[in-house]
């Protein structure tokens, strides 16, 4: 048997209620837009339950140590192939058992979930060294990034306590949404209008604040001379700062 | 309006030459750590500290970017034959003013470029007027502009108390660089130094440490003094003091002056000329490497420096890690049953981390760990095999003699085609992610 679901996590969840419940066992798991066809496999759509994935999280977070408490949401966040599955079979290991099993790295799956949530946070503690902010005319500190999961709404209540005092947006641009501060509180935006490339961010040289080029020179001229020609080590520089994240940052490419 | 905007320009050209300058002038000190702090962004102002620090930028020497490290002034009244700012050397000279400096630092900060400031700066006129024009920046930042982030300063050895206690109480981190490891030769190098007056600011820092962390227990509104605490730097390979000398000195910061952090700094020859100074065609990389590696086996794996280098050994293998070096001259104590042994034990382990050595402790619980899952688990299997044993790898492996084991380690390593200067320097960043501060999306 093959269950699909309609791609979120309360509906990930509604799927595990719905095994415990009608005692499944399904073969495999799939979001709708993921699933293609199965020939000789009853496949079955599990409807989301907003009351079940409730009843299933509260209980699964009881079963986590409290650190770890958010681990099934960060590896399901990754969106890998077949993370539903370890995802399962790390549920049902938690529920019969009385201590936390989250240790156990051992076991194939819960050290493939493990893997799959710290690759998540380490996603979203890259947003929060490598963001770059430009300042437009209208006062806004503008980032666009393009992170590998959808990790923008893990990062807001860092950029929310760090930069209180000024708005700032910073546009999913892959996922196309954004969320906009404006000093009091952080909405999400959707914009239509673009003013700037949406493949590297860069804000339109007109809207741009006086000023702003200058501000980015300046970075860019300072990490070159604090670097020791002596001592260059490129491989150890794309170890830290994978090349995946130049194409935004200034030091890389204003000169 | 035209006047005003040329006027701009020719400004930002300006305070873009100090800078480059300046920047220059302060890559060769090697700390850049933002850890240690968590102050808070308290009302509406600018910024915040996080306990881990952020890095936020890589340069093509493979070292972060967390903090703005540049000097307020590369002139300098003293002439001490390693540093590359003396007196005597003809090089271009400039002084960034307090405006200025906190112009770039909330600009840079506002665009999440850094973490914050870290100011240094040749002795301008006296200790006393150079030390109070780098508290002014921070006292600037922290009063006139409601700045939070992370503030790292140097302070001057000779300036006067007052100046040090005050400028604590604006930053988060304080550090005097030592340098010279041994006093006779930091005399010879630097003539108008000597260790009393390095050891006396930090002392004084160290005590208002203590005395303010006591104020705190009692009053919650007492003002941080240096809240993630002192650092200092030791230049390596400059003068003929064996590693064992330099690692001593270190457990002793570490122990008696409570340093937070011991940076080791392999001497490049920028002063080629002076005849007191050793003539090295390249920094001695690999050494600095072995000598973090020894302060990692101190701080994070509970080794002591008498178990690292000793009186037969007061320098370090070059050719392998200190841990390695450890377990072949002590491999009386090896193989070690990973599913039976104590966690100070497993650290000892070659192959083996802090993060492995925590997830066989955790693992274990749930049943026998094979050289399989020890693999998975993140175990170093190729080096780990010869120290330890599980039931599963063949008995022979442990009855070599360490002298062979030694160099067949070696070769199956220059067979991987690693460099020792690949792996250079990546310890200069911090285990960085951490749950904890991301935010609980749910």
């Amino acid at each position: 048997m093959i269950l699909i679901y309609d791609g979120t996590f309360e509906g990930f969840l509604s799927v595990v209620f719905d095994c415990y419940a009608h005692k499944l066992d399904p073969m495999d798991i799939f979001a709708e837009d993921k699933f293609q066809s199965a020939l000789f496999c009853e496949v079955v759509h599990v409807a989301t339950n907003v009351e079940h994935s409730r009843r299933v999280w509260a209980g699964w977070q009881k079963k986590l140590s409290r650190e770890l408490n958010q681990l099934p949401f960060l590896a399901y966040l990754s969106g890998e192939s077949g993370i539903e599955m370890f995802l399962l079979h790390f549920a049902r290991l938690s529920f019969a058992s009385p201590v936390p099993v989250e240790g156990n790295y051992a076991d194939e799956k819960i050290l493939a979930v493990r893997k799959a949530s710290r690759r998540v946070t380490q996603e979203a503690m890259r947003m929060i060294e490598f963001v770059r902010f430009q300042l437009t005319k209208d006062g806004i500190y503008f980032s666009g990034i393009r992170p590998s999961y959808d990790v923008l709404p893990m990062i807001l209540k860092h950029f929310k306590s760090r930069f209180a005092d000024q708005q700032w947006l910073i546009y999913d641009m892959k996922r196309d949404y954004g969320f906009y501060y404006n000093q009091r509180t952080v909405d999400e935006v959707k914009l239509m209008d673009k003013m700037f490339n949406v493949s590297d961010s860069k804000v339109r040289t007109d809207m741009l604040e006086e000023g702003e080029v200058d501000y980015q020179r300046l970075w860019s001229n300072y990490c070159r001379n604090i670097t020791i020609m002596e001592r260059v080590n490129l491989k150890c520089q794309k170890n830290h700062m994978p090349r995946r994240y130049w194409k935004f940052l200034p030091e890389k490419n204003v000169q | 309006m035209c006047g005003v905007l040329i006027e701009l320009v020719i400004m930002n050209e300006r305070v873009q030459n100090k800078l480059n300058i300046l920047a220059d002038s302060a890559k060769y000190d090697v700390s850049c750590s933002s850890s240690g702090s968590s102050r808070k962004n308290e009302g509406k102002g600018i910024g915040n500290a996080l306990n881990c620090g952020i890095c936020h930028s890589f340069t093509a020497d493979g070292r972060c970017v967390s903090l703005l490290k540049v000097l307020m002034s590369n002139n300098c009244i003293y002439d001490c034959a390693y540093c590359i700012n003396r007196r005597t050397n003809d090089r271009p000279r400039a002084t960034l003013t307090p405006d200025e400096l906190v112009d770039i630092t909330i600009g840079f900060y506002r665009r999440n470029y850094i973490e914050g400031l870290f100011l240094s700066s040749g002795v301008i006129k006296n200790p006393d007027y150079t030390m109070e024009r780098m508290m002014l920046v921070a006292k600037k930042l922290r009063t006139e502009q409601r700045y939070n982030g992370y503030i790292h300063l140097k302070a001057i050895p000779g300036a006067s108390p007052d100046l040090i206690n005050e400028a604590g109480l604006y930053a988060d981190r304080m550090s005097v660089n030592i340098e010279i490891p041994t006093n006779p030769e930091l005399k010879r190098l630097a003539p108008e130094k000597n260790h009393e007056g390095i050891i006396l600011p930090m002392g004084l820092i160290k005590e208002g440490i203590v005395q303010n962390s006591e104020e705190r227990k009692k009053y919650r509104n007492v003002r941080a003094f240096v809240p993630a605490g002192q650092s200092t730097q030791l230049i390596v390979g400059a003068s003929p003091e064996t590693d064992q000398q330099i690692l001593s000195l270190a457990t002793n910061l570490y122990n008696e002056q409570k340093l937070k952090r011991v940076y080791y700094s392999g001497y490049l020859p920028v002063n080629e000329y002076d005849n007191r100074l050793p003539a090295l065609k390249t920094p001695p990389l690999v050494r600095e490497n072995r000598l973090y590696q020894s302060d990692w086996l101190m701080r994070f794996y509970k080794f002591s420096a008498s178990e690292i280098v000793s009186a037969e050994h007061p320098f370090l293998d070059l050719e392998v890690d200190p841990k390695l070096a450890y377990a072949l001259r002590n491999y009386h104590l090896y193989p070690v049953d990973v599913n039976t042994a104590d966690y100070e034990m497993i650290l000892r382990i070659p192959g083996i981390g802090v993060q492995s050595a925590q997830r066989i402790i955790q693992a274990r619980r749930f049943g026998r760990l094979t050289s399989n899952h020890l693999k998975k688990i993140g175990v170093v299997m190729k080096r780990a095999q010869y120290f330890i044993v599980n039931n599963q790898l063949p008995p022979a492996i442990h009855d070599l003699a360490p002298e062979r084991l030694k160099r067949q380690i070696l070769l199956s390593d220059s067979q991987k085609r690693t460099k020792v200067s690949e792996t250079q320097l990546s310890l200069f960043s911090f285990p960085s992610t951490s749950n904890t501060l991301i935010e609980k999306s749910r």
